[in-house]
């Protein structure tokens, strides 16, 4: 089965061309050939020439980014983008929400549609709809919205995973927070799931882990994909023990989202560190499964740093006392993880330890709580690599902060204007505020 | 990529606008050596044939601005069609008459503007068609004369409303304390509502300012201080290497305004990843309609940075562009609240160098409390011409009220005695209510900075979800 992807936004066509690239790249390597096979039909068609074309739809309200980003693939001589397969404008949104929903979004939805309904009807079968945006500019996060908006109504029983990335806390984008109101309170309505990277995050990543001096766009961009990989190539599930799964989108959705009050997921990873060190390491299932046992309950977004005073609710505590008074503050409790293993003595990990009942909500049971993909294929120069993808307390701060900032902004109506000029109204904000504030509830009172 | 397309008008207008164009060229000639008709020169430059058609890529034929030059007197404009740019312009982008407004608002606005409001609209229409995508219009006025101040924001006004998704930019050049020009603070009130009302962005200048920082240059560059000499050839007040050889008066001060439209338009005439797009700018630094004065500050603007800088004169560079003398205006925005800042680099410079000082720098200035992050920054990979880099910084900034306060007193002292005021009354279309209408906008506005300063509430609760 094939996913289609959507690059939406500056954000979207650089972290989209990334993703590619380290698909690809980790595809070519050697011992490989099922795997490879896998992975193609997934992410890629074949011309009758041979040539590998990604399944990808590019979008951007001015043309700078996608030329470069197909200028790219083209040279890199294993892959390309379609030869029709991009959609640009000559001026971007000025990073507004409401002119890229309000405007663009509804100018150009038809030519989009175009674009994606060919890419679906090229699929023999389709796994769903993958989309990458950013939700602080306007183009990603206003048409992102609008057009995810349309996918939802013309294919209503496909699986759309929405992957966003986050701001940096300060320096690029003054309505940053609006926009990423805006834009999380209607994708929630609309998607599946949405996958979440921070760009501060990341960035802190690049510099402790992979000691990068100068950290530049691109550096980040290629932990995000390794991580987005790490978890859409090729794998054996529960439901396909045998033969890697046909379902990646599907069953990640049935692991991981059981309610739909709860779709917010977070990804981290181990090892991750310059390839340099990296030659020099070497690692058992054991300890990179503890470290990644406790970056989870401790909600650590790195190996670096972990809280290891941090622990689960010993199982003990009565009934009455399982509430939210008696958890450790800086506990994460878990609704559901999944957990994906790649690489060498894959079937001897044990992973016992992320089943434990005290990680999860008591309502729910834990074996449908905790799901294990693996693949014996080492991943993208890693000779062991385990990624978890969780739908927990973790994103509970940023969320947290994203909304308290725009929230005090919107106390000033500062800004408002600038909406309100395309049509979005403060109600619209309000009701965006209210939908926001019921999600940080919800996971906070888990 | 899109275009932008400049409208000087009056003296101070076209006299600034021809700095821009001739400095521009000289940005352009020195990155674009081959002489290839590109996209960064097609931004502010059409490329034309023999018939005066336009034709893309390849080889520069015959450059021409982007630009509408309208004066009322025969001057200025004559000597632009005598001088060495006039190649630049067709002279159908010329608008003139021969008596002048007589340092009259109400003649610009009124007379001139009901005059020549046909053939502007159509010579702005005309530059337009020539686009591939308008996206902003930068008009340069001075607020103190007739022609500038009053046909000046006539045309605002009809930008606004023939081309209302085109961004307006403008440059105003305020008059000094001791200007020669007795009614300047008339002018400059009245021309101030109309800003206030249909301006996108107005970035302020004011002479006073200029002929400051043109004195110390000068000053420096003639004492030869140790440690720094200052190559004259190289001063931001220095027009060398254009192709205007003769200085005029105005000249050095015009240069520094010049610098500003080339440092402001950087993103837009170069490539660059972390360019910042026009119409980013009042988005990011326009909370309220009306308070949309972004005060510029221009730094380097008494050093020559070496070609290897060490980091603490780069550091250096974000300090001075908070420093009252480096402001285009006369103003202290580190004393007084800042809504929102933005940081326009060129250059040799580090996305770590600029998250650097903006972490120094952010404990010494006063945001407002809504938006304490109010941080927006752009990078352009080519630097001035001489320079291995720069900085201009625009502040949306409560201090810019100090300067109207100051208009506003000028003003009422003329008004109380109705000194000059029949020389307007008898104006068609010029009522006595313009006055107090005028004179009540500004002082709305100074009213709406002086809100903002004072304590504000505690933040307001945040929605509760029943659980
Ligand atoms: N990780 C990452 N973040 C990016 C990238 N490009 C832009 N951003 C972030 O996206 C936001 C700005 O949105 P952008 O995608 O540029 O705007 P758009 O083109 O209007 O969708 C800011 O928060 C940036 O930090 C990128 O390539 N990688
Ligand atoms: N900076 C600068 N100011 C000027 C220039 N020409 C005139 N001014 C100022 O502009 C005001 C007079 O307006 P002017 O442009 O001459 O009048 P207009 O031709 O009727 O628009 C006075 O404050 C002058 O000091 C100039 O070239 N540069
Ligand atoms: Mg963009
Ligand atoms: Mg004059």
């Amino acid at each position: 089965m094939s996913i289609v992807c959507l690059q939406l936004g500056q954000c979207g066509n650089q972290i989209g061309h990334e993703l590619f690239s380290v698909i690809s790249d980790d595809s070519n390597g050697a011992n490989r050939k099922k795997y490879k096979q896998c992975s193609d039909e997934r992410f890629f068609y074949e011309t009758s020439t041979g040539e590998l074309v990604a399944r990808s739809v590019l979008v951007d309200m001015e043309p700078k980014v996608i030329s470069q980003a197909i200028a790219k693939a083209s040279k890199s001589g294993r892959w390309r983008y379609g030869d029709k397969a991009d959609f640009s404008q000559k001026q971007g949104s000025g990073n507004n929400w409401a002119s890229g929903f309000c405007v663009h979004g509804p100018r150009h939805e038809e030519a989009v549609e175009d674009l994606v309904r060919m890419e679906i009807e090229r699929c023999d079968r389709l796994a769903g709809i993958f989309t990458m945006m950013s939700v602080a500019g306007g183009t990603g996060s206003g048409v992102g919205t609008y057009i995810t908006q349309r996918l939802r109504d013309l294919y209503p029983s496909s699986f759309i995973l929405n992957q966003v990335t986050w701001p940096y806390e300060a320096g690029e984008v003054i309505v940053q927070n609006y926009n990423s109101v805006l834009t999380l309170s209607h994708l929630y309505q609309l998607s599946d799931a949405i996958l979440v990277h921070e760009n501060d995050t990341v960035h802190t990543i690049c510099s402790r882990l992979m000691n990068i001096k100068h950290i530049s766009i691109s550096d980040v961009n290629k932990v995000i994909a390794h991580q987005l990989a790490s978890v859409l190539q090729p794998a054996y599930t529960a439901d396909s023990p045998c033969h890697y799964s046909t379902n990646p989108i599907g069953e990640l959705l049935t692991s991981l989202v059981c309610h739909p009050e709860y779709k917010l997921l977070s990804l981290c990873n181990i090892p991750q560190m310059s390839s340099t060190s990296l030659a020099y390491s070497v690692f058992n299932w054991p300890g990179l499964l503890k470290h990644l046992r406790q970056m989870l309950i401790a909600s650590a977004r790195m190996e670096e740093g972990i809280d290891w005073t941090v622990s689960a609710p010993s199982a003990v505590t009565s009934a009455g006392e399982s509430g939210t008074n008696s958890r450790q503050k800086s506990f994460n409790l878990s609704l559901a993880n999944l957990l994906i293993l790649r690489g060498k003595d894959v079937s001897t990990a044990v992973t016992d330890g992320f089943r434990d009942p005290a990680l999860y909500v008591p309502w729910l049971k834990t074996e449908n709580s905790f799901s294990t993909w693996t693949s014996p294929v080492a991943f993208n120069g890693y000779e062991k690599s385990a990624t978890l993808v969780s739908n927990n307390q973790s994103l509970l701060k940023p969320l947290d902060n994203i909304v308290r900032k725009a929230w005090n902004m919107f106390a000033s109506r500062a800004y408002v204007h600038q909406y309100t000029k395309f049509g979005i109204c403060e109600e619209d904000f309000l009701d965006s505020f209210t939908a926001l504030e019921q999600i940080i509830s919800s996971y906070t009172h888990l | 990529m899109t275009q932008s397309i400049v409208v000087q008008v009056g003296q101070c207008g076209n006299q600034v606008g021809c700095r821009f164009w001739d400095l521009a060229l000289r940005e352009h000639a020195h990155v674009n050596q081959m002489g290839i008709y590109d996209e960064a020169l097609s931004s502010f430059f059409r490329n034309v044939d023999q018939r005066g058609a336009d034709s893309t890529g390849g080889r520069i034929n015959a450059l021409k601005a982007r630009a509408v030059l309208v004066d009322m007197e025969e001057g200025v404009l004559g000597e632009i069609l005598q001088g060495p740019l006039r190649s630049l312009f067709s002279s159908t982008q010329l608008i003139s008459d021969v008596s002048g407004s007589g340092n009259n608002w109400a003649v610009g606005h009124h007379t001139y503007g009901l005059a020549y409001r046909e053939q502007i609209v159509d010579q702005v229409r005309k530059a337009a068609e020539h686009c591939d995508c308008l996206q902003c219009f930068f008009l340069i006025h001075s607020m103190g004369g007739g022609t500038g101040s009053g046909l000046g924001t006539f045309v605002l006004k009809l930008l606004e409303d023939e081309f209302p998704e085109v961004c307006r930019i403008v440059t105003s050049v305020y008059p000094t304390a001791e200007d020669d020009v007795i009614t300047s603070p008339y002018n400059s009130i009245l021309a101030m509502k109309e800003l206030t009302e249909h301006a996108d962005c107005v970035l302020p200048v004011d002479n006073q300012s200029l002929v400051d920082i043109v004195g110390k240059i000068q000053h420096m560059s003639n004492t030869g201080k140790p440690g720094g000499t200052i190559k004259k050839d190289c001063t931001i007040i220095s027009g060398q290497g254009g192709v205007v050889k003769v200085e005029k008066p105005f000249d050095a001060m015009n240069n520094i305004v010049a610098n500003l439209l080339l440092n402001i338009t950087s993103s837009a005439r170069f490539e660059g990843s972390l360019n910042m797009d026009l119409n980013e700018i009042a988005m990011n630094l326009v909370p309220f309609p009306r308070l949309h004065y972004l005060l510029p500050s221009l730094t380097p603007l008494y050093t020559l940075a070496d070609v290897n800088v060490p980091p603490r004169r780069l550091d250096q560079m974000f300090s001075d562009a908070f420093s009252k003398e480096h402001q285009l205006i006369k103003a202290d925005p580190k004393h007084n609240l800042y809504l929102a800042c933005a940081l326009m680099l060129r250059g040799n410079v580090q996305l770590s160098d600029l998250r650097r000082n903006i972490e120094r720098l952010k404990p010494t200035l006063p945001f407002v409390p809504w938006n304490q992050e109010g941080w927006k920054t752009s990078l352009c990979s080519v630097p001035p011409v001489c320079h291995s880099h720069s900085l201009l910084a625009l502040a949306n900034n409560t201090c810019v009220k100090s300067t109207f306060i100051e208009l506003r007193e000028r003003f009422v002292k003329l008004y109380r005695r109705k000194a000059h005021l029949h020389h307007y009354l008898a104006v068609d279309g010029m009522e006595l209510a313009g006055f107090s209408e005028a004179l009540s906008s500004i002082s709305a506005l100074i009213e709406e900075y002086t809100h903002l300063e004072s304590p504000l509430m505690p933040n307001a609760p945040r929605l509760t979800i029943a659980t």
